[in-house]
């Protein structure tokens, strides 16, 4: 049984996964924290991608890849015409800058796919990036969440403008479907709906 | 106060569905202990030391008669019988059972309330004064707009994991009595030079290990744009904020780190992008929610009441009290009460459900069925008639809630500390207590007269020992329990920061120690100063002298 879960005009069904993940490979140098450094502080305690990570990526040669944004900016001359093809997605994770992604990506819709990866389900940078590349950025193709994924922060997903969300292995989708649903009417406006519940609704006094 | 309609009852009333399905998957086994932590935090369930502390949000420190029978009665049901008001204004009880809460959730939609958001690293509860909408000094009544950002917190998608807890607290009146500036964001409302409602707004304030006040980001605010500011605030912190250390995770480690000037161009770029975005709030929409806050249906009475001057003059003890328990009133012949938590010798902040139970009686009887909760951990009723106060009293006296000791040294702030708290120190509640017999002398308390005691049991500051006039502070030596006093701390428009008098004390030094600090207050004070003029005017070093030396003196 698959463990996606895609929103199409905002039914939420299980399918297949079309898309291959590329990994960085494990990093041999030991992980630095750069405690203190104010600009770095999204970087704090978080491994440093080397060089040799990026170079020793494998991306399978054909087929429907998401790419690391690393290995993305480092070897997006070799990719463009598969990227032409449709064929090359990006994903980051929650540390990772955005502006890093545009400036190598200006046409970020050109990507029929893009990933934020979670290494910790209760790390909420993902809901802001996600609202970013959606509402600043105009990204209109499919947003997925992968990674430490679990059914009790789908709603904040959903509502960030994620459309599709790749459970964690250990963890049934068909049962996660549920959650997407566990509110009816939102107070605030939000990404899947920016108007807040006042300006919805005539509510009575 | 705020009456639920249709659209707010159905979103409580599927948080308890969801709580309820995220429990049972909990027992089942089929969530991890850390991923049920951030479910039941944000429903206000910590795991403490003798059992599961829950903790029910009181939005703004407002509550009805019906509301405090229904807490009154869940204390009974499924706790020993009482409850804690905390300094945000909320309601702990200390021993519920994991498995009833879905059940006490369920309990408490039934009269518009609920636990969300009262802890985990989300938008707490948003504070504001106890006197909003009554007091006489105050430019702007703040609890509609604390209404609307109360809706727009409520399981907002993009802040719901924020990298730690985030307090907001607003306040519309001249002499500020919602310390905003000890909160992640403080809000203060004012009419501006062209008469319209404006919001000076601060950043980065809080207590905790790294006390430090706020700063303020932006003079002025124009009111229909706090949401989209507050957005672009939290968002550059959810983005920022750190994540690798609990300890330096809030806000104000982010400003202080960045500068309040870089910090503040951050959030003006993030702005730049969403003001005027759907969620700015709309001429109707503050209207209509200020229709629920609009002024009490009063009687049209005299400033004055032959009745009450008579009891006054004839009864010291009434007068005792209602020099210190009732306060000025917007409203002729109307007053606001007190109602002390502090009686001496228990737990400042609790109430029987006993208790409750009258203090709702008597709100439905003299307040138009409303009353509040203070971040002072007192209750209290906005709208009581001049020539009902008498009546109060006495039926106040009955129940244990009429201590005429209001602002002075026993009206203790104090966190639950080693007794319940597993974060703990120290105890806290017995230096309290113990305080509170050293001092158990009315006349000698009116003479002090308006001080502040805070106490926590431990940096965390629960207790806002850093504001309180003498703070004093739980610390660990070696395995065992020891108290740091500080002086000098002050909450209101002139906060401050108390300054450490020395090395700490044992439990049972404690109330000698305050003691001491007493007298050279009374020895130096000038006949208009009060504790902390004196503090403020003279320094520590004469406290910490005779505090000190007596050691010496006696060794
Ligand atoms: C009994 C269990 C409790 C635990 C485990 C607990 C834990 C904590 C912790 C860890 C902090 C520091 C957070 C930080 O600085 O980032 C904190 C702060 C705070 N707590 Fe508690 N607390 C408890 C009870 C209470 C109670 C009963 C009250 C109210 C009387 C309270 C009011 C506060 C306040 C006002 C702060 C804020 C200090 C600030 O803004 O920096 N807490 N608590
Ligand atoms: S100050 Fe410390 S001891 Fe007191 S309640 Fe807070 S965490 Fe517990």
């Amino acid at each position: 049984m698959s463990n996606l879960i895609q929103l199409n005009n905002n039914t939420a069904q299980i399918a297949e996964n079309a898309w291959v993940t590329a990994q960085l490979p494990a990093s041999n140098v030991e992980e630095r924290k750069q405690a203190g450094k104010v600009v770095l502080f999204k970087l704090t305690g978080e491994e440093t991608i080397t060089d040799t990570q990026i170079a020793d990526t494998v991306i399978p040669a054909s087929g429907k890849v998401i790419v690391p944004l690393s290995v993305f900016i480092a070897r997006k001359e070799l990719l463009l015409s598969r990227i032409t093809n449709g064929e090359i997605g990006v994903w980051l994770d929650t540390h990772e800058l955005l502006a890093d992604l545009v400036s190598c990506q200006p046409d970020l819709n050109a990507l029929p796919i893009i990933a934020v990866h979670l290494e910790r389900f209760a790390d909420g940078r993902i809901f802001s990036l996600s609202t970013l590349l959606r509402t600043r950025y105009g990204f209109k193709n499919e947003l997925r969440a992968i990674g430490d994924v679990l059914r009790d922060q789908l709603f904040f997903l959903k509502r960030s403008g994620f459309s599709s969300f790749l459970l964690r292995a250990d963890r049934s989708a068909t049962e996660a479907l549920a959650s997407l649903s566990d509110f009816t009417v939102p107070y605030q406006g939000a990404v899947d709906e920016p108007r807040p519940v006042f300006t919805r609704y005539n509510r009575p006094i | 106060m705020y009456k639920y309609d249709q659209i707010d009852q159905q979103i409580v009333n599927e948080r308890v569905a969801q709580y309820r399905d995220q429990t049972r998957r909990y027992l089942a086994g089929e969530l991890s202990e850390e991923e049920f932590r951030p479910l039941r935090l944000q429903n206000g369930l910590y795991i403490q030391r003798h059992a599961p502390m829950f903790r029910i949000a009181v939005p703004y420190g407002m509550l009805s008669s019906k509301q405090l029978h229904k807490l009154a009665d869940l204390a009974n049901k499924y706790d020993k019988d009482y409850g804690h008001f905390s300094t945000r204004q909320n309601l702990q009880l200390n021993w519920p059972k994991l498995e009833d809460v879905p059940e006490m959730l369920a309990e408490l939609a039934t009269v518009e309330m609920h636990a969300i958001q009262t802890s985990g690293n989300c938008i707490r509860n948003i504070t504001t004064d106890q006197f909003a909408g009554i007091a006489p000094d105050e430019v702007i009544d703040p609890r509609a707009m604390a209404e609307i950002m109360r809706q727009w917190s409520t399981f907002h998608p993009e802040f719901a994991l924020l990298p730690r807890k985030f307090k907001i607290a607003v306040s519309g009146t001249k002499q500020d009595r919602a310390i905003v500036q000890a909160h992640d964001i403080g809000m203060e409302f004012y009419t501006d030079s062209a008469g319209k409602l404006a919001i000076k707004v601060w950043v980065g304030g809080g207590l905790g290990r790294t006390p430090i006040l706020g700063s303020v980001i932006r003079e002025h605010l124009e009111w229909q744009h706090a949401l989209t500011y507050c957005e672009a605030i939290i968002r550059v912190y959810n983005l920022h904020g750190r994540r690798d250390n609990a300890y330096k995770a809030r806000i104000k480690i982010l400003v202080k780190a960045l500068g309040i000037e870089e910090f503040k161009n951050q959030v003006e770029a993030e702005w730049a992008h969403i003001k005027d975005a759907p969620n700015t709030i709309t001429e109707a929409e503050l209207e209509r929610v200020g229709k629920h806050f609009e002024a009490m249906p009063y009687e049209n009475i005299t400033a004055n009441d032959a009745g009450f001057d008579a009891s006054v003059a004839s009864n010291p003890a009434f007068a005792a009290w209602v020099k210190r328990c009732v306060h000025a009133h917007k409203q002729t012949g109307y007053r606001a009460v007190t109602l002390s938590l502090k009686p001496h010798g228990k737990a400042p902040g609790d109430a029987t459900s006993a208790q409750m139970h009258t203090v709702a009686d008597l709100a439905a009887q003299y307040s138009f069925g409303e009353l509040r909760v203070s971040h002072e951990q007192n209750l209290i009723l906005a709208d009581v008639k001049l020539s009902d106060l008498f009546a109060v009293w006495e039926k106040a006296r009955t129940a244990g809630l009429a201590t005429p000791n209001i602002g002075l040294l026993t009206d203790i702030i104090c966190c639950p500390g080693g007794d319940f708290c597993s974060l703990a120190n120290a105890k806290s509640i017995p230096i309290a207590e113990a305080i509170q017999m050293q001092f158990d002398n009315l006349d000698y308390l009116h003479d002090i007269g308006d001080i502040e005691l805070n106490i926590s049991g431990c940096m965390n500051a629960c207790g806002h020992h850093h504001v309180g006039h003498i703070g004093i502070l739980g610390v660990d030596k070696d395995g065992s329990e020891w108290y740091q006093v500080s002086i000098g701390g002050k909450q209101g428009n002139d906060a401050s920061i108390g300054a450490v008098i020395g090395p700490s004390f044992s439990a049972e030094e404690m109330p000698g120690v305050v003691q001491k600090l007493i007298d050279v207050y009374v020895k130096e004070r000038t006949p208009e100063e009060r504790f902390i003029d004196t503090v403020r005017r003279l320094g520590v070093t004469p406290f910490k002298t005779y505090v000190y030396a007596k050691e010496v003196v006696s060794a």
